[in-house]
């Protein structure tokens, strides 16, 4: 017996329009398994339950009083922290921004809205989406729901992990150099990282602005296009956001893969892979041919410097993007009292040192305060990334760290048009490795960035990309498939991974839950 | 200038706002004055998650500035973000043109003083940016009771950045002056130094001759002049203080680092501002929010087209076209467009362009000025003017009549004939006139002998007089007659 909760939103919604459920049931379903299990899971920053319900009874009143309703009427939804929801906090997963509500809705949330989605809450994420693990969120983990021992990926951790428990079908999430995809993919769910610009970035706070997308989180490629279809558009508040007709992904989604031809990179099989990830994949090829698919070798050349670019581009644009959290007009501040304390103190001592040079030198209180907040308002990640940033775009660096990482840029860019040119798709792994355990990769950062090796190059060419499920190791863990396309091609890229979810099952695997289910299914 | 021990060499950096109804990447108001930090928006106050989105009019306004500047517009421009903190930024960084600015190489050419020829000065760059808010605070004490006004954050900022081609204190009031001038014709900024819509940072050192070549002062920048005068007056004291320092130090350009000086309206001195404000690495880097900005020639067309006569062209025409001297034409063309077109107007109206521009300046703009009152609402029309002035030129009036007849339709709102009515100004019969004067050069021996020794002032005793027999005598007729008469007997 399925739980409401356990449905994908296609299904909710087809039960919905024929009145089988009541979106209020929907709703308290899903909260119910979010109270059941977030405690173990830590999905979830913040759940709105009171604000959710009415949401749901509004769409029933609407439903009864045979109105026209939005595709997602009666949907929940979750939302990643880094989203803003007018009136309600939103944290970034930041001790700068903990008690920090937005006086306006992004643009996706109310689409999403007026779509008729139902938003329950909204989830955890790495600090600033600063990371590939969720372990970097100023206020816990979130844990993977099929090993609690191991990390959901991330940054968009919450969002993937919310959907992999079942504790909503569909989650929005944000992806900068994986942040989509990774989590997608070793939370064995599917994710989308759209085509930059496809999504308004209009209230989504940034992290690196030339690489950030909103995407879609669900148990399907189908689900993924139903919520992309309320997201994607043009949006006159966000100049980089494209001024393109949305195609119906939804309606789209069926159709033979006869012909198409899907790229593989050797270079993806070479190291560092492991090795059950390679046979995963390889095993998806392999299914893609079944279905008439046509594999053809092609050449990623400069795919090995992306992390190196990526790793120089976004922390540059965090650095400036970040500026604005100094404890002056919102967020986080020092406390001043003892701000002031400490000024007066180093004052004191240096003044009965005689030290007169670093008297003049001392912090000015308004230097302090800045200093104060920072330090203490971010965490380690975010500063590391700030500093890494500030220095690539110093003077006497700039030319040969942010400069030539934007050349690296081009050049990827490049590799992809002439790969595009032969081939429809490329296909590979979405990480070099299944979900690793909690702790193991936070003391090493290289390690945890080449995490996003394979992910990286979408978002520096701003293409659209996926991840959907292709495989289990051996200790249960999910592995997924990457699926790469050129720009604006999502509708080819779900229908694609909709072929394949039509012959596999991987997607319907759930993990077992850890605590009682919700809502009985009638009928 | 010539007698000075050195030459006098001086820069400026402008930043002018934008007569925009909204700011440059938000929709609110720009309007001066209003409450602290009510117009604002999440945009324009940094808030988390927000965009910015470019005022296209802004845009459009600067390209006028440029070509009207005969500057150079790039067909391909950028934005860049300046980073730097400030509580008055509260993005943390200032979106402002690095690299590709709208515009390059351009120049204005600046009035000579009295007479002198007309200079021009090179202009290095233009480009927009965003203005940051306001501070009000005491930073001395260090003290915690800081205000902040973000009204004015993200208002449309043009900088103007000349060459130093500048060589003296009052030419830089001067080029000051002509590109305010040129920037109200174009309606592009009101450049009004006392809401903050003009601001004005110099550059300034002194080439020396020396035995060994031209010695260099060190370059040094001067803020917080507050007004056109400031300018010229804080420039004015650091050439002298550089001219002392250098007797006293021989220090040259690139031997000490470039200073900042802020200008003491009070003391009326320059005072060093503290080094660490100006260390500063911007760390600018392309702006990613914002898509690159392409220019079209017809953008650029349409910007010259809408152009309009500019003041230079303006004085050139009513020096060439209509006989007027340097001082008069640009004492017009700086009372602005509407003033120039009424002189045209007067002009032809009067057939006496000298005149029309004596009746602006002396009667037209004192009216004007006690009114308080624009040229577009001054309630005679140049058409009513004109007729008064052809009255005074036939020697209907003299010119104190011709004033009571334009105070009086100023007054009553009347035509000219009935002022000239109502005020009993009537025309005296010339045989009547001829019968006066006779009369009078008949009982005044001793004027006619003064002025037959010369003295043709003691005339203006027959004037006199003639005006007190009737008032509405033409005092230049009655002398022309008069010496008719005396030249006769």
């Amino acid at each position: 017996m399925a739980s409401l909760c356990e449905l994908t939103a296609a299904e909710l919604s087809g039960r919905l329009r024929r009145g089988e459920c009541s979106a209020v049931e929907v709703a308290r379903a899903c909260l119910d398994r979010i109270a059941a299990e977030d405690a173990a899971v830590g999905a979830f920053l913040s759940v709105e339950p009171e604000w959710a319900l009415a949401q749901a009874e509004a769409v029933d009143r609407r439903r009864r009083a045979g109105e026209t309703l939005g595709p997602l009427a009666g949907i929940p939804v979750a939302i990643k922290d880094n989203l803003c929801v007018q009136g309600r906090v939103t944290s970034c997963a930041s001790r700068m921004l903990a008690n920090f509500r937005s006086p306006y809705h992004a643009t996706v949330v109310e689409r999403l809205l007026s779509a008729g989605a139902v938003i329950v809450g909204k989830t955890n994420l790495d600090e600033f989406a600063m990371g590939g693990s969720t372990e970097t969120s100023a206020f816990h983990p979130t844990r993977n729901p099929w090993d609690a021992a191991r990390i959901p990926g991330g940054s968009s951790g919450g969002s993937a992990a919310s959907v992999a428990a079942r504790m909503v079908p569909l989650s929005v999430g944000s992806d900068t150099g994986g942040s989509i995809r990774q989590p997608a993919a070793l939370c064995g769910i599917s994710g989308l990282k759209p085509t930059y610009g496809r999504v308004s970035r209009f209230g989504l706070v940034a992290f690196a602005s030339s690489l950030d997308q909103i995407g879609p989180l669900a148990q399907s490629a189908e689900d993924c296009a139903l919520l992309l279809e309320t997201l994607a558009g043009h949006d006159p508040r966000d100049s980089t956001s494209l001024d393109r007709p949305v195609p119906s992904y939804t309606s789209e989604l069926e159709g033979s893969l006869e012909g198409l031809r899907i790229g593989w990179v050797p270079d993806h099989f070479t190291e560092g892979l492991d090795p059950e990830v390679a046979e995963a994949v390889r095993e998806a090829l392999r299914a893609y041919e079944g279905l008439g698919a046509e594999l053809v070798e092609v050449s990623l050349p400069h795919a090995r410097f992306a992390v190196a670019a990526y790793y120089i581009i976004a922390p540059s644009e965090a650095s400036s993007n970040l500026a604005r959290y100094d404890g002056v007009h919102y967020g986080y501040r020092t406390d001043e009292k003892a701000m002031s304390a400490e000024l007066e103190e180093e004052r004191r001592a240096l003044q009965a040192a005689g030290d007169a040079q670093a008297l003049e030198e001392m912090d000015s209180a308004l230097v302090r305060l800045y200093r104060r907040t920072r330090a203490e308002g971010f965490g380690a990640e975010v500063k590391r990334r700030i500093m890494l940033g500030t220095y690539a775009l110093s003077a006497g660096y700039y030319e040969a760290y942010y400069l030539k990482a934007l050349k690296v840029r081009r050049l990827i860019r490049e590799d992809y048009d002439r790969a595009f040119a032969k081939v429809d798709v490329i296909a590979g792994p979405v990480t070099p490795a299944p979900a690793f355990r909690l702790g193991e990769k936070l003391s090493d950062p290289l390690a945890m960035y080449l995490f996003d090796l394979y992910t990286v190059g979408a978002n520096l060419a701003g293409l659209p990309a996926l991840s959907i499920p292709c495989g289990f190791s051996r200790e249960g863990l999910p592995i997924g498939l990457h699926l790469q396309a050129p720009a604006l091609e999502e509708g080819r890229l779900l229908r694609a991974a909709h072929a394949l979810q039509q012959i596999t099952d991987r997607h319907r695997r759930r993990p077992a839950s850890p605590g009682p289910g919700g809502t009985e299914i009638r009928g | 200038m010539s007698s000075s021990p050195y030459t006098i060499v001086v820069g400026l950096e402008v930043h002018v706002q934008l007569l925009t109804e909204s700011k440059l990447f938000c929709g609110c108001s720009t309007k001066f004055g209003a409450p602290p930090n009510t117009q604002t928006c999440p945009v324009c106050i940094g808030m988390p998650g927000v965009l910015p989105v470019m005022n296209r009019k802004a845009f459009r306004l600067a390209l006028k500035a440029a070509a009207a500047l005969h500057c150079r517009i790039a067909s391909f421009t950028k934005w860049d973000r300046k980073n730097y903190y400030y509580p008055d930024l509260p993005k943390g960084y200032q979106i402002s043109q690095y690299d590709l600015p709208l515009c390059r190489e351009g120049w204005l050419d600046v009035p000579g003083e009295d007479g002198e020829e007309e200079r021009r000065i090179r202009i290095i760059r233009v480009h927009l940016e965003e203005d940051a808010g306001k501070s009000l605070h005491d930073e001395q004490a260090g003290r915690a009771d800081s205000r902040i006004d973000l009204n004015r954050a993200g208002t449309p900022l043009l900088e103007i950045v000349t060459h130093p081609d500048i060589r003296s204190p009052a030419e830089a009031k001067a080029f000051l002056q002509e590109l305010k001038l040129l920037l109200n014709y174009l309606e592009v900024s009101d450049c009004n130094m006392q809401e903050g819509s003009l601001r004005v940072d110099a550059n300034i050192n002194l080439h020396i001759p020396t035995p060994d070549g031209t010695a260099a002062t060190p370059i040094v920048e001067v803020k917080n002049m507050n007004s056109f005068r400031a300018v010229e007056k804080a420039l004015a004291y650091e050439a002298v203080r550089q001219w002392q320092a250098f007797q006293e130090t021989g220090r040259k350009l690139g031997e000490v680092p470039k200073q900042t000086r802020g200008w003491d309206e009070h003391a009326e001195v320059t005072r060093p501002q503290r080094s660490k404000e100006e260390s500063s690495d911007y760390r600018y880097f392309p702006e990613p929010d914002l898509v690159p900005v392409t220019v079209t020639q017809a953008e650029i067309d349409e910007a010259e087209a809408s152009l309009g006569e500019l003041p230079a062209d303006l004085r050139r025409r009513l020096r060439q076209e209509y006989g007027l001297n340097a001082y008069d034409a640009e004492v017009l063309v700086n009372q602005g467009r509407p003033a120039v077109e009424y002189f045209r107007r007067l002009a032809a109206a009067s057939g006496d362009a000298k005149a029309a521009a004596n009746w602006i300046q002396q009667d037209v703009l004192r009216v004007l000025n006690e009114r308080q009152i624009a040229i577009t609402r001054f309630p005679v029309a140049a058409e009513a003017l004109g007729e008064v002035l052809r009255m005074v030129r036939g020697g209907r009036l003299d010119t104190l009549k011709g004033r009571q007849v334009l105070a009086h339709m100023l007054q009553y709102g009347v035509a000219p004939q009935e002022a000239v009515d109502a005020l009993g100004f009537e025309e005296v019969d010339d045989g009547e006139l001829r019968a006066l004067c006779r009369e009078l050069v008949a009982a005044n021996p001793k004027v006619i002998a003064e002025v037959r020794a010369g003295k043709e002032k003691a005339l203006g005793s027959l004037v006199g007089q003639a005006k007190k027999r009737n008032p509405n005598v033409n005092p230049a007729r009655v002398k022309e007659i008069c010496l008719e008469l005396i030249a006769r007997t």
